[in-house]
Order: C-alpha cells, then structure tokens, then sequence
C-alpha cells in the first residue's frame, strides 16, 4: 500500500465522517430535548434526496435553489413527524414513542416505494463534484472537497445556533432537565419544533453530499446511512453535538479502512458497526462524551 | 438476638454524601423509627439496606450474614421486604395478583411444570392463592381481589403494599412513610395496624415517618438523621426533649407533648 | 359454579374438536391458495404471540424476531434437505462437513431450529437485557443484522446471498397450526402461571418486581429465550412453506410485520396477536392484488408495488396514535368471558327497558 493511496483513503474517510456527523447531530439533538430515538431520522434523509430530484425534475429550478428548497421542504417535514406522530405521544409510555417512531420509519419508506417507485434513480450533481484532481500524486474527487468545507459551514452555523441563541439555550436547558425548563416558562412546544427542523435541515445537506457521492437515490437509501451515523452519535455520546462529530469521523473512518486495507473483510462492514455499537451500549452506554 | 447491623454506612453520589456514618444495631423484635428533615436520607438508608445502592463504606449484616452487596430480589428472600414513600404497586395488575407476585420467590416447580400445569405446580399456585387471600382478608381488601391495583383509594393502595411485603415472608420489614396521605381516622387505624402485624408475625420493623403522632406513639428507640447524619438516638420522651433535634426539626412541632 | 366449570370445558374441548376438524377437512379439500393463506396464519400466530411474551408481557421491547427466524428457517433446511439438494444448491461453495452429509426427519429439524434459536436467545439476550427500553431495540435490531450480514457471508454454510432453493413443502396445516396451537396453550399458560406474574410485575415496575424478589435478569432472560424458541421454529416452518430462503428476506421488514401484529393485536394480549395474526396473513395475500396489474372492464391499471406495506404502515400509525391499547388491550378470549359479557349486556339490556 503506497503512501498516496493511504492518503486518497485518508480524505475520503474525513469527507465521510462530516457526512456522518452532518446525520447523527439530528439523532443527538432530537434524544437530548425529547429521550427519543428518532428512528425516522434516516427516512428524513432520503426524502430530502427526492425532494431535490423532484424540484429539479418537475419544477426544472437549478440545482443550487432546488437543494435550498429541499432544505427547506426537509425541515418542514421533521417539524410536522414530530407534531404529528411524536407530539401527541409525549405523555404516554415510552414505548408507544418508540413504536410510533418506528411506525413513522416504516410509513416514509413505503410511502416513497409507492410514488416515487423502488428502483433507484440518478442524482445529477455539479460536474466539479465528480471531477478527480492530482494534488501531489494523491487523486481528490471534488466532491471531497466540497464536503468537509460545507459541514464545517453548516456546523459552525449549528454551534451559532445552539450556544449563541436563545432558541439554543432553550434547547440546551430543556436537555439538561425537562420538567424545571418547563417551569422557568420556556416554550417547549416551540423549541422542541426548532430542534427537530435544526436536525432535519442537517439531514437534508448530508443527504444532498450524500446523493452526489454516490449518485442514485432510492426509498431505502437512508437505512443504512442512518443506522451508522446513528452508531456515531451513540459512540460519540447521544445528547452531545461534540460526540455526535467525533463519533462520525469514527464511523467514516472504519467503513472506508475496512474496505481498503482488509477487502476480505468487507462484507462484514456493517456487522462490524454494529458489534461496536453494541459494545459501547454494554460497556460505556454515556459514549465519548456522554452525561452519565 | 441482632438482626441487622448497619456498620458505619457511608454512601456518596458523586461529590454529595447523602449518609455518613450511620450506624444501627437492630435487636429481633424492635420496632425502631427512623425520622428527620426530608432529604435528612431516610430513604437513601433503606435503598441501602434493601440493596438498590451499594454503600460507598461500610458493611451490612442480617441475622449476622453479610449482604452489603447481595442483589435487591436476593435480600428480599433472605427476609428483608419493603414499603416504597411514593407507592409502587404494579397498578395494571388485579389486587390478588400483587399479593401473589411476592410469593413467587417462594415458588418451587420449574418454568415449564408451570408452562404444562403439572399437578406439583397447581398445587403450588393453590397454595399461594389461599395464602394471598388470607393476607387481603387482613388488611380488608378481600372484596377488591380482582380490581385492577391502581384504581383502589389512596389508604387502600399503602395497605395493599403492606400486604404484598407481608406475602414476601419477611424478617424485618421496612415501611416508608406508610401514614402519608392518610386521614386521623385511618392513620390511627393503620398504627394498631402495624403494631398488630408485629405481634403476629413476629417482625422487626423500621418505620420512616413524618407524622410524628405515630411515630411518638409506636416507636420504642428512635433515630434522627439531618443532613446524613445520626443526631440524635433514644426512646420518644428523649428526642422530644434532645435540644439538637428541636433545633434541627422539632423546632417548628415544639409544642407537640 | 361447579356445574358452570363443568360447561366450559366441555365448550373448550368441542372448541378444540371443531378446529381440528376443520383442519382435517381444509387440508384436504381446499386449494393450494387458501392453504397457503392458512398456513401463512399459522406461522404468524407462532411468531406474533412468542413476540408478544418479550415485549407485550416482559415489556422488554425487542426489534430481533427476524434474526431468530432466520437461525430457524436456516438451521431446520440445513438438517431436513437431502444431500442431493444440497450438492445443488451449493454450487460456489461446497457446504461443510458434517451438514453435507446428514439429513434428518422434519419433526426433529423443528426442535433443533428452536433450541439452536432459544440458545442464541440466551447468548444475545444475557449481555443486553439489561439495557431498557430504546437501547434495548436496538441492541436487539442490531443483533439481527449481524445475523443478516454473517448469514450473507458465510458462504459454505449459508450459500451467502444465493439462498437456499426448492426445499421440501413439509409445512402443511397439520405443522403450522398444530405448532401454534401449542405456542398458544403453553405462553398461555406461562403468562397465567406465577413465572407470568412475575414477568408482568416487570413490565409495571422493575424496581417494585425486584424489591418482591423477582429476579429481574433471570426472568427476562427467560421470556426471551422462549420468545426465540418459539421464533425459530416459526422461521423453519415458514422457510418450508415459501420453499426458498435468503437471509434478505430476514432483514428489518420482517420483524416489522410482527411488531405490527403485537401492537395492532395488543401488547399484552395473546388472543390480539391470534386474531390480528390471521387478519394479517388473509390481507397479506388478498391485498397482493393492489400490487399487480388489474384488468377491469378493459381498462389496464398498473399494479403499485409497495401498497400493501405503505397501507399496513398506515394502519399502524393509527393504532399507536389513536388506539394505543390495540385491538384487545391485554384482555384475553375466553368462554368464560363471552358469557360474562353476554350476560352483562343481556342485563343492562333488561335494566334499560
């Protein structure tokens, strides 16, 4: 293995584990406002794949306004799965949140079966994406580029929102303890909303990244994706946004090492991810930088 | 005889000591209140007797066994049970079913005689059933045996618990606020009660309680915890007239005689 | 009251009789469709109901059914296929020694699928039971993917993603529904026996349950051991009937189809899962007609694959949101209960008038 491959490895892996981090900080801020697993969360991302594909496809907008409006459409479907089937379970047992989020998985991935049809459809994305450069002897797809430096925008702009906000405070309040934020009259309705479009809107760019690097997009896109950012904010610490980073370029790191360094091994890609996730779930359930 | 011996107990939640140094020799038969302010950690000694914490120091013996760190189900068979202050039952089960849930431990067939109802197993459950009837009838529930546990009135639900720590076959049995939430009528009612169960069942009991009529009237030796800490130890007329504990918390019920 | 006793036996056995009788005279009079539909019904009592005993009775919420179907359905073809077949089937990895080799009735292929299944149970459920709620989901969804990735792999064992073809139909009415008669009489009798209680003094309060002497690990470990045993031979059964396997099939969506049934049935209710279980194997098959090309009166419409999922996805939601008891809440049916209610209703008809 020569040194310009473990490189072109190397950046692939950090360009991965933004796009891992960019999902599982929905997973994160979701558990720590609501102790919910948003199981949907996955699903919300492959929607917002299609939302980009079907605005650029019906509505023939280009493609850098048709990813604004995905956002956008992404954010107001996160808001309206949390008040429709999340909401009204907030007093009942945990488990009917749990079945409902599960449900909610399982509706938007056989509602995009139904009308957007199973087989997989082709992303279009800009040409410098898929562009490769040499930059001293290791090859540099553009998309890996773009990646790390629009996470980094996006999660700059996150930890604006989080630390330097009121809507932030709020949110981080209602993590450290429900019943007393409620108490000193802050709108829980209204910031658990925020937190849900916050997570969504996370997802809808991930998904956007996502869908460039491996440009088809199909109703069950999201399930796997999903479950290994979800990993990542588990290992990470559910409820931290520090984690939830680390935790991703954790993730990125093994999927694309596994594959380049032990070939044999790669099948067991994902049976690797998730001993590991339930290792940590066994032996160190607050994660990284989890509150105990 | 010593039936629990609670040696220099000391229990920390990360930088907080919620008890230090508590020490208790509890002779066979007593019936020993344990009072102070709330969060004083009444309940935090019982958890620790019981076995839901573990003592950061200290160790625990009953009837001279150590069970410091024995688990919660295997200390209950030894002969330890519980009430719980804010009332535990399991509230979508019937009545009876509560009372027998706590005679499981003493269930000898296997899973799958049960599983197959094998006669060695029916007679078992019979013999449960008639002894969980038996204990309803005394605590006057027998006419609500088969009413879901949560639906029954307040008074109802702390005697029921009683009754299902009963079916446990206890030793020493520890009560957590029993009289909260009760009526001058029914706490009155409930010492004879315990006072009654005493005798019969021959029980060692510690009683946390805040109504200090009960406590005063009931309680032989009596022990004051404020802050973690035992200030006070001594029979009722004692604590009454201990001037750390007025200050501490008789100060405001001083005129109680 | 005696007497009234005496009555409901008698009703339970004629019960019992009439079923039997029916089977006796579907599986050999009725075409291959409505069988198919019937043994479907079976196989998902068996699986809805040992699911219901983890996560209805236990209320420890468990996402792995399809992993423990998948060892069932594997481990029981592995036995009962003749070696012929398997020398067909395994054509880019010969199987390994000694499953190449032996072949051994159904019957037994059955108790090996459970009990390999009951002893992974034990194996995943010992570690994990002790997470709760979400984290236990997950856990255990994990844990069915394992299977699903090893089972993709494992070449020489499994056949990888090929699948195992043309297994023998041994699966007929006498198997499934003799077998979930039985699953239905012994978690009936489980959950009803002090071993039940102590299970449901669980799912009200873990801390209440252990401070009564319940133990906690011992009795969740057991309920998901059962769960799994009963799982496995639900999957060898099932894996026979469809005649072809592959660990694909085993993934997410399976176990979604259980959980639908528990919960719309009603957690806690194994008369639910019965009624819901059968509903669910009739609508499976008769709403297959969605997803495939319809002709009417000469007008071509296109079958939408995908429906019948999206309508049970649907169908679920409504449940949790609206009618988060179920079908049956954790009520159960029975003779004595019918005629409770007949009586009742019978009176308040009378005091009515």
């Amino acid at each position: 293995m020569s040194l310009s491959i473990f490189f072109q490895n190397l950046i692939n892996a950090i360009s991965l584990g933004f796009l891992f981090a960019l999902i599982a900080i929905g997973y994160t801020m979701v558990y720590g406002v609501l102790r919910l697993i948003n199981f949907a969360h996955g699903d919300i991302f492959m929607m917002a794949a299609f939302f980009v594909f079907y605005t650029m496809t019906i509505f023939s907008l280009p493609w850098g306004i048709a990813c604004l409006v995905a956002i956008v459409l992404t954010m107001l479907l996160g808001l309206s799965v949390e008040r429709v089937a999340y909401r009204p379970l907030r007093n009942a047992p945990r488990i009917s949140s749990l079945c409902s989020a599960i449900g909610v998985s399982f509706l938007l991935e056989n509602f995009a079966v139904v009308v957007f049809g199973g087989r997989p459809k082709s992303f279009y994305c800009p040409e410098f994406f898929t562009k490769t450069f040499i930059l001293g002897g290791v090859r540099v797809l553009g998309i890996n580029f773009v990646t790390p430096l629009v996470s980094i925008v996006f999660l700059s702009l996150l930890s604006y929102l989080v630390y330097r906000t009121k809507n932030g405070l709020a949110m981080r309040a209602i993590s450290k303890d429900f019943d007393t934020a409620r108490l000193m009259g802050i709108n829980i309705d209204r910031t658990i909303s925020f937190t849900f479009m916050i997570g969504s809107g996370l997802a809808a760019v991930g998904a956007i990244l996502w869908a460039s690097r491996y440009p088809q997009i199909w109703p069950f896109m999201g399930v796997f994706p999903g479950w290994r950012a979800f990993t990542a904010a588990i290992i990470g610490g559910i409820g931290s946004i520090r984690g939830a980073m680390v935790g991703g370029f954790l993730v990125g790191f093994i999927s694309i090492m596994l594959v380049a360094f032990l070939p044999e091994l790669a099948g067991y890609k994902d049976a690797f991810i998730f001993i590991a996730l339930i290792l940590v779930l066994l032996f160190k359930p607050e994660g990284l930088f989890g509150e105990e | 005889m010593s039936i629990l011996k609670a040696d220099h107990l000391t229990i920390r939640f990360g930088g907080l000591t919620a008890v230090s140094d508590f020490y208790l020799d509890l002779e066979e038969g007593e019936l020993v209140g344990l009072i102070g302010p709330n969060g004083a950690g009444k309940t935090t000694v019982f958890n620790m007797i019981t076995g839901v914490y573990h003592p950061t120091q200290g160790e625990i013996y009953f009837r001279d066994q150590k069970i410091t760190r024995q688990s919660v189900d295997k200390i209950t068979a030894l002969g330890i049970a519980r009430t719980f202050q804010n009332i535990r039952l399991f509230a979508n089960l019937s009545v009876i079913e509560n009372v027998m849930i706590a005679c499981h431990l003493r269930i000898k067939s296997s899973v799958l005689s049960a599983a197959f109802g094998l006669p060695s197993y029916l007679q078992e459950e019979n013999y449960i059933r008639e002894e969980a009837e038996k204990l309803l009838k005394e605590v006057k529930l027998e006419n609500f045996k088969n009413y879901v546990a949560g639906g029954l009135p307040y008074g109802e639900q702390r005697k029921l618990e009683i009754a299902r720590a009963l079916a446990t076959h206890p030793k020493l049995l520890l009560l957590d606020e029993p009289a909260a939430g009760m009526n001058p009528q029914e706490t009155k009612e409930l010492m004879a009660f315990i006072l009654e169960i005493q005798e019969k069942y021959k029980l060692t009991i510690i009683l946390i309680e805040h109504d200090m009529k009960v406590v005063m009237g009931i309680c032989k030796r009596i022990l004051v915890l404020d802050y973690g800490k035992t200030i006070a130890e001594g029979n009722p007329e004692e604590i009454q007239h201990n001037p750390e504990v007025i200050k501490a918390y008789l100060g405001v019920e001083a005129n109680y005689a | 009251m005696k007497g009234k006793k005496k009555d409901y036996l008698l009703l339970k056995i004629a019960t019992i009789f009439l079923v039997i009788l029916f089977l006796f005279i579907a599986q050999r009079s009725f075409d291959a469709y409505i069988l198919r539909i019937l043994n479907l019904s079976g196989i998902y009592v068996i699986l809805g109901v040992s699911l219901n005993l983890i996560n209805g009775f236990t209320g420890q919420f468990s996402l792995g059914h399809a992993g423990f179907m998948a060892i069932g359905a594997y481990a029981s073809a592995l036995l009962y296929m003749s070696p012929e077949l398997k020398e067909v089937n395994y054509f880019i990895a010969p199987l390994i020694w000694p499953f190449s080799v032996i072949q051994v009735p159904f019957v037994f292929s059955l108790i090996f699928a459970g009990l390999l299944s009951a002893g992974v149970g034990f194996l995943v459920g010992a570690p994990c039971l002790r997470l709760k709620g979400d984290y236990l989901a997950i856990v255990t969804f994990g844990f069915s993917e394992i299977i699903r990735v090893l089972f993709n792999n494992l070449q020489s064992i499994t056949n990888g993603p090929l699948g195992l073809k043309g297994l023998p139909t041994y699966t007929n009415l006498w198997w499934s529904w003799g077998i979930a008669i039985f699953t239905i009489w012994f978690i009936k009798n489980l959950v009803n026996s002090s071993y039940g209680r102590a299970l449901k003094s669980i799912r009200e309060d873990e801390v209440a349950a252990e401070a009564m002497g319940v133990n906690l690990f011992y009795h969740k470990v057991l309920s998901f051991v059962v769960g799994a045993f009963f799982a496995g031979i639900g999957g060898a059964l099932l894996g026979s009937l469809l005649m072809t396997i592959d660990p694909n099939s085993f993934g997410f969506a399976m176990t979604f189809q259980i959980i639908i049934i528990v919960i719309v049935g009603g957690l806690g209710s194994i008369a639910g899962s019965v009624i819901v279980g059968i509903l669910f194997a009739i609508l499976m098959e008769v709403l297959r007609a969605v997803e495939s090309p319809m002709n009417i009166l000469g007008l071509k419409i296109p079958g939408i694959p995908g429906m019948r999922m999206l309508i049970f996805s649907i169908l679920l939601m409504i449940v949790v949101l609206f009618f988060q008891q179920g079908l049956m809440g954790t009520r159960e049916w029975s003779w004595e209960w019918l005629h409770h209610k007949l009586t009742r209703t019978k009176k308040e008809l009378e005091e009515g008038s």
